[in-house]
């Protein structure tokens, strides 16, 4: 379109120009000034006519005022400036040569449509833009809404199906929600459950702090807790669960419900307690045992200043030879009520009883007053064995060796004073049994060794750490070694060289003789074997063995001896079993069965240490020996000359004796050779002792046969 | 059915959204009376924030029809709010009757919006994603259809780094968006900053704190600090500049001092 300078459309567009300017500062268009002047100006142009027009048409300035909201004049800013601008310069512009007053009437019903028009479509875009955003918010939360009730359907689907029972209340502790798991834990309806109040779940074994917790927590001090929680069931039943609580915030951070999530741990805590109970009590008896007992004594010697404890330590005397007469059963019943006595006896908080095992058991006291409390203690369980047991309708007399040890709490550990205890112990019963003694750290120090060597036996065999002396046994007659005796020596890697007396009698208390002695035999028939291949004398060489108490009554004697025997292609009448008097005191058949059944195939049996018991000498006829080992004791005197004439007239009774019961006799502890004439001349047939020779390897005695052979 | 990662627990619109509170500053009414209320009172501290936001619509507009003077078709608008006016499908389509266009947001409500203007247009669609996770955005089934990764992409970042905090690492984000855009692509970034405000920082500082108390906070970086987005770009003329000085139509001298407030650029990958 032309637009000659000053013309109408070159006004039309000055007056657009005009108007964009007023108004592009408000306006929120992302247009440039001149695009949004372009926009304008066809309003101007719709402007310019509606106000030239014969009749005035209101909807054609409406509809500018609507245009203006639609290139985004949305201000009322925009719509006042607009008024103004045309207000000014619409007729100056526009107006032509028209009557100058009608122009201005009809400017001004312009401007009044023109606000109308503006006006509804502000509203109108308004009410459509609001409509859409809700709509969209509306639509958002449509999804979240179905996404939320998926999620929540799934987590329903958890909360019920849970095998942990979950429940949520209030902070007040009224329970909203529960789900099944809980219900069948508590054994109650919903309904119940809704109408209880967490407060009222009090149990008496309610772990101290728990109510503490759960007021830190819904006092929103706490976010949770966890506690092993018991509760009572309506049917009269304990619940034992573990429990975990924890608070749930609003939005903003404030405590809103509380969130328990319990697991049914009631039988597993009654699996526990019986496993814990077997785990620490004597399955006989039913007294603690010796864990349980080492815990308790590690808790009384680790506590505080001030503190003390007592132990006594008991083992029953000569409770063996019941269990072997009588029978495991009845030793059985005999340790249930001792155990039943011994219990009676500490009933005193901070006493104790245990049995550890076997017929040993310990009583304790704790407290600050254990020197007095636990003489009474031992006084007491003392006491308590006197009255006779009565087993399978016989009257035991059930008697017990008690070692004691007293101190204060912190100074020792549990090893140390159960090992006190049980020297002590073997001390009481050493000096006869039936009494108590007290702990006494000398008496510890000497016995200590004894325990270690016990200890160290097993281990010593496997270690190759015993070995074997001869001592020759001379014939009286004419002089010439006729045999020797094996004796055991334990090389102790700390002790040195032990003697049979150090550690037989351990070997024997421990069982472990048996092996022991099967060991000796073995060895010492190899070595009887060696020197009769290598010493052809006309009388054979024979070796001594001893036979220890256990060793006799062991099943396996005969049987192991005829194996060995046999293995090591000896003949029977090489070897010569020793066994002492005492063992023999008062033996039935059934003991001295094997022993016949030895000396049947051809082995010779020694009566050992003869003289030191009250044997009676007609017994002698009965027991399937054919050689006396006279005691020492009866040649002591004959070392010195002139002899003891008393001594004389024995030795010189026994020997007849034994000759004439065809049995010959063998002297010990021969050191003189004044001593080895007179015992020639009273009888006696072999002898041995340092005159001849002491023990030593089986070397020495071949050069000693050697020698005896040329002299 | 599954909820959307990006989908939040609930919508709650009694919570200002920062989309409706940009549509308040330019004189729309998708808001409600939270969001006018925060954008009430960030204007009493920076009278002039709907020019920022003006310059911003306006920069959006000559960027994206600079992109397709350089021949590009695809737009990726990420934290593309609510469309109002002059959108970038608007802008787009009108100079290239086939250009694809993808919004994204994380705004539950803006998004459903977005998907109401966009019903029926089939070169233009809406992702409910979050910036911070580029590859859920790229792998969205949007991107798969309407966006050839192969060929040069416009992506705008217009008006969102700002509300991304380092702990979230933005930088990050960028260059994996970088990473998976075809040689050539182009990064359209407004970003806000104290420099250009015409302003004491004390007052802006008001109008930023409001965006924090509604829990959106803003981030005002320094003009080096948005210079790093543009790591493995090459800056298109005039480089990174107050918004009207960017290729502008008109004299940058006529515009409102406010409109100078922040940075905007345009980066070309190599």
């Amino acid at each position: 379109m032309s637009a000659e300078p000053d013309g109408p459309e070159d006004r039309l567009r000055r007056f657009a120009t005009i108007w964009s300017r007023a108004v592009f500062p408000v306006t929120s268009t992302s247009a440039t000034r001149p695009e949004f002047e372009q926009q304008l100006l066809p309003l101007a142009r719709r402007l310019s006519e509606a106000l030239k027009a014969r009749t005035y048409d209101a909807d054609e300035a409406k509809a500018v005022g609507a245009a203006l909201v639609s290139v985004h004049c949305t201000d009322p800013e925009a719509l006042s400036r607009t008024l103004d601008c045309v207000d000014a310069y619409l007729v100056l512009y526009c107006g032509e040569d028209g009557v100058q007053e009608d122009l201005r009437a009809r400017a001004a019903r312009l401007q009044h449509a023109m606000a109308a028009g503006f006006a509804q479509a502000l509203r109108e875009r308004t009410l459509a833009e609001q409509e859409a955003i809700a709509q969209a918010a509306l639509q958002a939360q449509g999804v979240v809404a179905q996404a939320l009730h998926a999620t929540e359907a799934r987590f329903r689907a958890v909360f019920e199906g849970a095998a942990i029972g979950i429940g949520m209340a209030d902070l007040e502790g009224n329970v909203l929600q529960v789900n099944g798991a809980l219900l069948r834990m508590f054994g109650v309806s919903e309904q119940t459950m809704r109408d209880r109040n967490v407060m009222e779940w009090t149990h008496a074994e309610d772990a101290p702090q728990t109510w503490k917790l759960y007021e830190e927590l819904v006092r929103g001090d706490r976010e949770h807790y966890h506690t092993e929680k018991a509760f009572h069931r309506p049917d009269g039943t304990v619940l034992w669960t573990n429990l975990t609580v924890s608070l749930l915030r609003d939005a903003d951070g404030n405590p809103q419900y509380q969130l328990a999530l319990m697991e049914d741990t009631t039988e597993r805590r009654l699996l526990n307690l019986r496993l814990r109970y077997e785990a620490t009590h004597d399955a006989l008896t039913g007294l603690p045992n010796r864990t349980f007992f080492f815990e308790r004594l590690e808790k009384a010697l680790g506590a505080g200043k001030g503190q003390r404890f007592g132990l006594c330590y008991l083992d029953l005397d000569g409770f063996k030879t019941i269990n072997d007469s009588l029978g495991h059963a009845a030793g059985d019943r005999l340790l249930v009520e001792v155990a039943d006595r011994l219990q009676s006896c500490a009933t005193a908080p901070g006493e104790m009883v245990a049995r550890l095992g076997g017929d040993e058991f310990v009583a304790l006291t704790t407290g600050p007053d254990t020197e007095r409390e636990v003489d009474e203690l031992a006084a007491r369980i003392m006491n308590a064995m006197v009255a006779p047991i009565s087993v399978d309708g016989r009257e035991l007399t059930v008697r017990g060796s008690i070692g004691i040890v007293e101190g204060p709490a912190g100074e020792r550990s549990p090893a140390e004073v159960l090992r006190s205890a049980d020297i002590t112990m073997y001390r009481a019963k050493s000096a006869g049994g039936n009494r108590f003694e007290l702990a006494d750290p000398e008496a510890d120090a000497r016995a200590i060794t004894r325990h270690g060597l016990t200890t160290a036996l097993p281990t010593a065999l496997d270690r190759g750490e015993f070995f074997i002396e001869y001592q020759p046994l001379v014939h009286l007659g004419d002089g010439s070694v006729r045999g020797a005796e094996a004796l055991v020596r334990w090389l102790h890697p700390q002790h040195g060289v032990l003697g049979p007396d150090r550690f037989i009698p351990l070997a024997e208390h421990t069982g472990l003789i048996v092996p022991l002695g099967r060991w000796v035999l073995e060895q010492s028939v190899r070595q009887a074997r060696e020197w009769r291949e290598r010493h052809d004398a006309a009388v054979p060489m024979r070796i001594n063995v001893n036979l220890s108490p256990c060793q006799l009554t062991h099943p396996g004697l005969v049987q192991d001896t005829v194996d060995i025997l046999e293995r090591m292609g000896v003949e029977p009448d090489a070897l010569c079993l020793e066994v002492t008097e005492s063992a023999l005191i008062g033996a039935d058949d059934d003991l001295l069965k094997p022993l016949r059944r030895l000396a049947e195939m051809g082995v010779d049996i020694a009566l050992d240490d003869f003289g030191t018991g009250y044997s009676n000498l007609a017994n002698l006829r009965r027991l399937p020996v054919s050689i006396l080992k006279l005691d020492r004791s009866f040649t002591q005197s004959m070392q010195q000359f002139p002899a003891d004439p008393v001594d004389l007239k024995i030795v010189e009774g026994i020997v007849s004796l034994a000759h004439s019961l065809n049995l010959a006799v063998t002297v010990e502890g021969v050191e003189t050779g004044a001593q080895a004439e007179q015992l020639r001349i009273l009888g006696c047939d072999t002898a041995q002792g340092w005159y001849y020779a002491r023990p030593g390897p089986p070397e020495r005695l071949h050069e000693l046969a050697l020698v005896d052979a040329t002299g | 059915m599954e909820r959307p990662a990006w989908a939040p627990r609930s919508i709650d619109i009694s919570v200002p959204s920062v989309s409706r509170i940009y549509d308040y500053y330019l004189g729309g009414s998708h808001n409600f009376e939270v969001d006018r209320e925060a954008a009430r009172k960030a204007m009493e501290f920076m009278p002039g924030l709907p020019k920022i936001m003006q310059a911003n619509r306006a920069f959006m507009r000559r960027a994206v029809s600079f992109a397709v003077d350089e021949g590009i078709t695809q737009f990726l608008d990420i934290g593309s709010g609510i469309p109002t006016f002059g959108s970038v499908h608007e802008v787009a389509q009108a100079a290239c009757g086939d250009a694809h266009v993808v919004y994204v947001d994380h705004d539950p409500v803006a998004v459903a919006h977005s998907e109401a203007v966009l019903a029926g247009n089939e070169g233009a669609g809406v992702v409910a994603a979050d910036f911070r996770k580029p590859q859920e955005i790229l792998a969205s089934p949007e991107v798969q259809r309407l966006i050839d990764l192969n060929r040069p992409v416009a992506l705008l970042l217009v008006a969102i780094l700002h509300f991304v905090e380092d702990a979230d690492d933005p930088y990050t984000a960028v260059a994996e968006l970088r990473d998976a855009l075809a040689p050539g692509s182009l990064l359209l970034l407004t970003h806000a900053s104290y420099e250009g405000i015409p302003l004491p920082a004390e007052r802006a500082e008001g109008a930023v704190d409001v965006y924090k108390d509604i829990r959106n906070p803003l981030i005002m970086r320094s003009r080096e600090e948005i210079a790093r987005f543009f790591e493995g770009y090459d800056m298109v003329e005039p480089g990174l500049v107050a918004m009207p000085h960017w290729r502008p139509d008109t004299a940058p001298e006529d515009e409102d001092p406010y409109a100078f407030s922040g940075f905007a650029g345009v980066g070309r990958t190599a």
